[in-house]
This record gives structure tokens, C-alpha cells and sequence, in this order.
């Protein structure tokens, strides 16, 4: 008698519900002209900030929005709104991340014809979100200076998911010692050729180089769009 | 830790496919890359929680690791990275991020009860 196990064989991505709203967001931003951009970071990197900052400077030029994911608070979304754009927050309760689905319930009743940038703020955290996708054109991940050069090395996962890096607290790198050169090794090491700035939303030094990055890719999402 | 919730997706996965099929489930066969962002004795313990009070109940999941294979412009063909620290041709040593396989969460087969 035979004892091999029967197996039945099936292919199915555990994924799969996510990645398939991702896919229909990413459609629809392309459709409407909506350039999305979403950050990802450990808690206490200075996401906020810096996107706070991001969208003040942005805001007299595009029309621009912001959505948050926070465990429990709406601190975020309230800091946020001081930049005088649109800004909803999305309470993930006891989840470690964004799901696509949460993206696309939070968009219900927007109009994304009446926005040029859109920027999606994950809950702090450098595992989980690697594996979600929500249909955004670009994934920064963050590093301020006060965590150390080897954040890519320990978290090479969600490192090697994003398309830009942003170093950030530039301001404070000095006092920490922070080795530039090894952090900017260690990014290339986790993903070769991956575009680096270097902010402080502080005192705004560097700013203006990433939003001219920013700019740019807008301007050629919208060509690819009308035509 | 968002593995509870995949393997949730999991066994709600093998149990739907269990039930169109009218199987009895053994184990799930799961292949699960080094870049999916899963640990897997994360989800190894999660999985029994997931099963509970479900016909899945009892059931294994049989995890094969895939590595990461990349592309490398230079050899002209896949290669599988030595260390995910270091993206770049355990032979000739050019970097490459173009990701072949490793970022796979793929259900591959159910194992039935005889």
C-alpha cells in the first residue's frame, strides 16, 4: 500500500484580494491624473514632519491631498491639516499597516479629478507594509539620522519594496555622528540605484531638490496619461 | 506582526477550495519568498491559531522557502542572492535589484486526507 501523500495541486496568491484593489486603485489614479505617493518608516522617524512640510510647499502649486494611517489617534491627520490641505485620517485600530481595501474605502467620496498629487501616510512600521501593495505610483522610505546607517540592513525587505529613500533630520546629523557615506552604502546594498535625498523639514534644507524630483515624475505621469 | 492575519487568508484559501472540491485538507502546501515580508515561524504559529474551530482544524502548513533569485545584467542570467543584505551576483558581483523570485505568499497544493 502506498503511502505518498495525495496531493491536489492549486496556485493561489495569499495575496491576492489586496493586490487586485491595489491594481483598481492604480487604474484609477492613472485615469483621473492623480500622482500617489506613499511613505513608509519606522515610528519617530519623521514622517509628520516631513510630510507636513511637503505639503506646505506643494500646496500653492497643485492641488494636493493626504491620507494617514494611524494605530489609534488622529494627532497626525490634525498636524497635517495645519498645512490647509485635504487630509483624512485612516484609524487602523490594532493593525500594523494599510491595507489596500482601507485606501480604497477612505477614497469613497473623493473626487481624484480635483487632485494632482496624492500622498499616503502608512502607520510606523518597517515589516508589514513591504507586502502590501495600495496602488501608488511611489514608495519613499524613511530613515531620519538619529536611527542609525544600518536601518536598510536590518530591514532589507521593506528597503528593497520602496523606489526613493529620504534621509531625514538632517539638521541633527552632526550631533549624532550620523556617517552619510555608510548609510548611502548600505541603501545601494539593499536596492542597487535607488535614488537618495537628504532632508531636514526643519529647517527645510533640502526640500526644494525633492520636490523638483517630484515635479518631474508628476509631470510625466500626467504626459503618459493625456495621451 | 501581520501574520495572523495571512494565515487567516490562508485557511480561508484552502478552506473554500477544500469545499468546492468536497476534500478533506492534511496540510497546505505554501511557498513563501524571503522578500514576502512573512516570518515564517511567525506564521507557523499563527496557522494553528487561524485553524481553530475550523474543518482546518489539526492541519499543517508545509512552508517551502524560496530564495531570492535576481537577474544579473552582466552573467546574463538568474542568480540566487547569497544574502539579502547584498543585492548583487554571488559570482561576478554586479549589482542588480531586478527581483526574479522571493517576494512569492503562494498557496501550491493541498495535501488530502486519505
Amino acid at each position: 500500500m502506498s503511502h505518498e501523500p495525495r496531493l491536489l495541486e492549486v496556485r493561489k496568491n495569499v495575496l491576492k484580494q489586496n493586490d487586485v484593489i491595489a491594481r483598481g486603485l492604480r487604474d484609477r489614479f492613472r485615469l483621473q491624473g492623480t500622482y500617489v505617493i506613499s511613505l513608509v518608516s519606522s515610528p519617530g522617524s519623521g514622517k509628520t514632519t516631513f510630510l507636513e512640510k511637503t505639503l506646505t510647499l506643494l500646496r500653492p502649486h497643485y492641488r494636493v491631498a493626504a491620507l494617514v494611517g494611524d494605530l489609534a489617534t488622529e494627532n497626525d491627520a490634525l498636524r497635517l491639516a495645519r498645512s490647509g490641505v485635504p487630509v483624512r485620517q485612516i484609524t487602523t485600530g490594532t493593525l500594523c499597516h494599510l491595507e489596500a481595501a482601507m485606501v480604497e474605502h477612505s477614497l469613497n467620496d473623493w473626487n481624484l479629478g480635483e487632485l494632482d498629487l496624492l500622498f499616503i501616510e502608512n502607520v510606523g512600521n518597517l515589516v508589514c507594509p513591504a507586502s502590501y501593495d495600495l496602488g501608488e505610483d511611489l514608495r519613499l522610505v524613511l530613515l531620519s539620522v538619529t536611527e542609525g546607517e544600518d536601518k536598510p540592513l536590518k530591514y532589507p525587505t521593506i528597503f528593497n519594496s520602496a523606489d526613493v529613500a529620504v534621509i531625514t533630520k538632517t539638521d541633527l546629523a552632526a550631533a549624532v555622528e550620523f556617517d552619510d557615506l555608510t548609510a548611502n552604502a548600505n541603501i545601494q546594498a539593499v536596492r542597487p540605484g535607488m535614488c537618495v535625498f537628504k532632508v531636514s523639514a526643519k529647517t527645510g534644507e533640502g526640500m526644494d531638490a525633492f520636490l523638483q524630483f517630484l515635479a518631474q515624475k508628476h509631470a510625466r505621469s500626467s504626459q503618459k496619461t493625456s495621451v | 506582526m501581520h501574520e495572523l492575519s495571512i494565515a487567516m487568508s490562508i485557511v480561508d484559501m484552502a478552506q473554500e477550495e477544500a469545499e468546492r472540491r468536497n476534500v478533506r485538507v492534511e496540510a497546505v502546501h505554501l511557498e513563501l519568498g524571503a522578500l514576502s515580508g512573512v516570518v515564517k515561524e511567525a506564521l507557523l504559529f499563527s496557522f494553528e491559531i487561524a485553524c481553530d474551530g475550523t474543518p482546518l482544524q489539526g492541519s499543517r502548513l508545509v512552508v517551502k522557502d524560496v530564495p531570492i533569485e535576481v537577474y544579473c545584467p552582466v552573467c546574463n542570467m538568474p542568480k540566487i542572492l547569497a544574502s539579502m543584505q547584498w543585492f548583487c551576483c554571488p559570482d561576478c558581483g554586479a549589482q542588480t535589484s531586478e527581483v526574479i523570485h522571493g517576494k512569492e505568499l503562494v498557496i501550491t497544493a493541498l495535501e488530502l486526507k486519505q
